[in-house]
């Protein structure tokens, strides 16, 4: 049978491992060394359970959305993440890495974010725990995505502006690994996807696992079988999607339908469609597929979701697409756009830019009339209301004219 | 023929001045009169830096350096033609540090060939894991006569510094705990204990302290603990000040080298 799971040398295939500089050796090694027996503790489980449970309010709801089953002619059911506290998927990690950072005595926490959900999220189980916390975010996506700046900073966060390459996730990324290099013994980096130095790719992933888990549990009890025929995310770093995927990983009837930003198209220059235009290399400390030209300079990405803005990919899509355990397609802006404004209007649920690029691979999907598909609604789309009046502005008016 | 780094500690162990540069900076073409003028300064190893668009490790000098390098056209086919005459007038050892995805793209053993064609000495890779450095860059390197120079931080664990120390080729580049490039000023003191633990690990290599060297004061304290230390971030914001290289590089490097009076 063939192995999906991270080896012990941190890789998935060829990708993963920990390309860091040696100043953060001791941090990644006492992660390594630390994080399974940390996580499998029932004091950790106790916590992490509890806490998902009262505080994020999980399980999230799988809905079957009957409009949109209607529109595809199949099953469509909605995984719910949008109503996890705090508007997303992002704050299952966070809650479970906070809990191992205080097990590792740190005080001190930073986080890079894109959407800003990432950072809402840290600066929320920081809040939470009483850690001070500090987030990396690009002057671009600072803009793009204010109303979950105003949120950070409310909880308490100090929110960092990015000034480097585009001013989006990678360069945040960037920053938040150097400040790390300056500050390796009292803080911890909380990564909100499944990037990064081994182990945190296996980390988040398994902390995301829950969605799949619920997933089962709940179409068990909806349909009396745990397995769909579809489960498809979209995937910027990749961390829904490894969640949504994990627990139906060996379950290979199950088709893993991952979703990137092909910004303005794949060949348009404007992308953030990782498999279709990258190649392996080193970025953020793993070795996975990235967008790069033929010096190995990583090139700029572009997508309207500022949380799929990015040129690489986590490690384990890097090789679930090299194996083909999993299928990868990109949408555009504007079918991401149209998805948000068409499920809005058929289920009465606004959907986060980076959650509407998968709802736009429904339509590139050939369903069969009794197939039953899961969709990973990541993330709720109050932090994009202005991108989505906008749009709707400009088509309105194009209308009028 | 004797590596050139080793030939240097073989003569010399003490007060190692190493100067970095990124290539290509401030002007596309200013790498060979750069090497030239450290050839003719006080300076007795040259490190060249190989642009990276993401470089994690370094602070906002070598990051704007870098970045500059870049605009102005630098890859790595365009360093090793610069370098390729270097050797008629550059006879101090010369190491090329970079990140490890720019030596990926362009092929290791073909990089390695290249830096042994054109008389590059050493290589410094801080991303690179030891593990991959055994398995993939081992073996062309020794083929090559190529050090490979590995870093040590000065919370590294005993065990680990004896790995690095036996695997590190010409020296052992030593940081603090604290430091993108450029980000400290000076030695604090801790550091002084913490460095005399890290050298009783190290049976192999000289130790070159690589960061918070402005000038002269923490060049002296350096030398002090260890055989010598890496001027880069203030190099480089010398190189953007300056409007004749070669007077100005060899009256850093002299000024850096003046013995401190004690009092």
């Amino acid at each position: 049978m063939k192995k999906y799971n991270v080896s012990e040398q941190g890789y998935y295939g060829s990708f993963g491992g920990a390309y860091v500089p040696e100043i953060l050796f001791n941090n990644v090694e006492e992660l390594k060394n630390s994080y399974l027996k940390v996580i499998q503790t029932e004091k950790f489980q106790n916590e992490f359970q509890g806490l998902l449970r009262d505080y994020v309010g999980r399980p999230t709801p799988l809905f079957h959305a009957k409009n949109l089953s209607e529109q595809f002619n199949t099953t469509i059911f909605l995984k719910r993440e949008d109503l996890n506290h705090t508007g997303a998927h992002k704050i299952n990690n966070a809650i479970g890495q906070i809990l191992l950072a205080k097990e590792l005595g740190k005080t001190r926490i930073i986080a890079e974010t894109g959407a800003g959900q990432h950072g809402v999220a840290a600066a929320t189980v920081c809040a939470l725990m009483g850690m001070k916390c500090v987030v990396y975010m690009g002057e671009t996506d600072i803009v793009r995505q204010a109303p979950n700046v105003a949120r950070m900073k409310m909880l308490g966060a100090t929110v960092v502006p990015v000034l480097s390459g585009n001013k989006t996730l990678k360069d945040a990324t960037n920053e938040a690994i150097r400040d790390w290099i300056n500050n390796p013994e009292s803080t911890y980096y909380l990564i909100g996807s499944v990037v990064g130095p081994h182990p945190y790719p296996d980390m988040v992933a398994g902390f995301q696992s829950v969605i799949s888990k619920e997933i089962k549990a709940q179409l068990k009890t909806a349909l009396g079988k745990e397995n769909p025929d579809y489960v498809v995310a979209c995937v910027g770093g990749g961390s829904n999607a490894a969640g949504a995927f994990y627990h139906f990983l060996y379950n290979e009837d199950v088709k893993l339908i991952g979703v990137e930003a092909a910004g303005k198209g794949i060949h348009s220059g404007h992308t953030a469609a990782t498999l279709s235009v990258g190649s392996a290399g080193i970025i953020h400390g793993s070795k996975t597929i990235l967008m790069q030209n033929e010096d190995g300079q990583i090139t700029e990405p572009y997508s309207i979701s500022a949380g799929l803005d990015y040129p690489g990919i986590g490690p384990v899509h890097a090789y679930l697409n090299e194996v083909r355990r999993a299928d990868y397609i990109s949408v555009t802006d504007v079918e991401a756009l149209e998805a948000a404004i068409d499920l809005t209007k058929k289920e009465g649920i606004i959907p986060a830019l980076e959650s509407a690029h998968a709802l736009a691979a429904l339509g590139k999907l050939k369903f069969k009339k009794n197939e039953v598909v899961i969709l990973n609604l990541s993330g709720r789309g109050d932090k994009d209301l202005e991108t989505y009046t906008n749009y709707l502005n400009k088509i309105n008016y194009a209308k009028q004219n | 023929m004797q590596n050139r780094i080793d030939a240097l500690f073989a003569r010399k162990k003490q007060d190692i001045l190493s100067i970095f540069f990124t290539a290509g900076f401030p002007n596309l073409k200013d790498t060979g009169l750069i090497l030239e003028s450290l050839e003719e300064s006080e300076a007795d190893l040259v490190e060249i830096g190989i642009p990276f668009s993401d470089p994690l490790g370094d602070g906002p000098v070598i990051q704007d350096s870098s970045l500059v390098a870049l605009k102005n056209g630098m890859n790595l086919n365009l360093l090793f033609q610069q370098l390729k005459d270097m050797r008629v007038t550059v006879q101090k050892p010369v190491l090329l540090m970079g990140y490890l995805n720019s030596v990926m793209q362009f092929g290791i053993e073909k990089f390695y060939r290249q830096c042994a064609a054109v008389g590059v000495d050493g290589i410094i890779l801080p991303d690179l894991p030891l593990e991959e450095f055994k398995m993939y860059h081992q073996r062309i390197t020794e083929e090559l006569n190529i050090k490979v120079v590995f870093l040590v931080s000065v919370d590294t664990k005993p065990e680990r510094i004896k790995q690095l120390d036996e695997a590190s080729g010409g020296f052992l580049y030593l940081l603090s705990s604290n430091s993108t490039t450029g980000g400290v000023k000076g030695i604090p003191e801790q550091f002084h204990s913490k460095v005399s633990v890290v050298k009783n690990s190290v049976t192999k290599n000289p130790l070159l302290i690589g960061f918070g060297i402005k000038g002269q004061k923490e060049y002296s304290q350096a030398c002090e603990i260890a055989n010598g230390a890496v001027i880069g971030s203030a190099f480089i914001e010398l190189l953007t000040r300056s409007h004749n290289f070669r007077k100005d590089i060899a009256g850093f490097t002299s000024i850096v080298k003046t013995k401190l009076i004690k009092s």
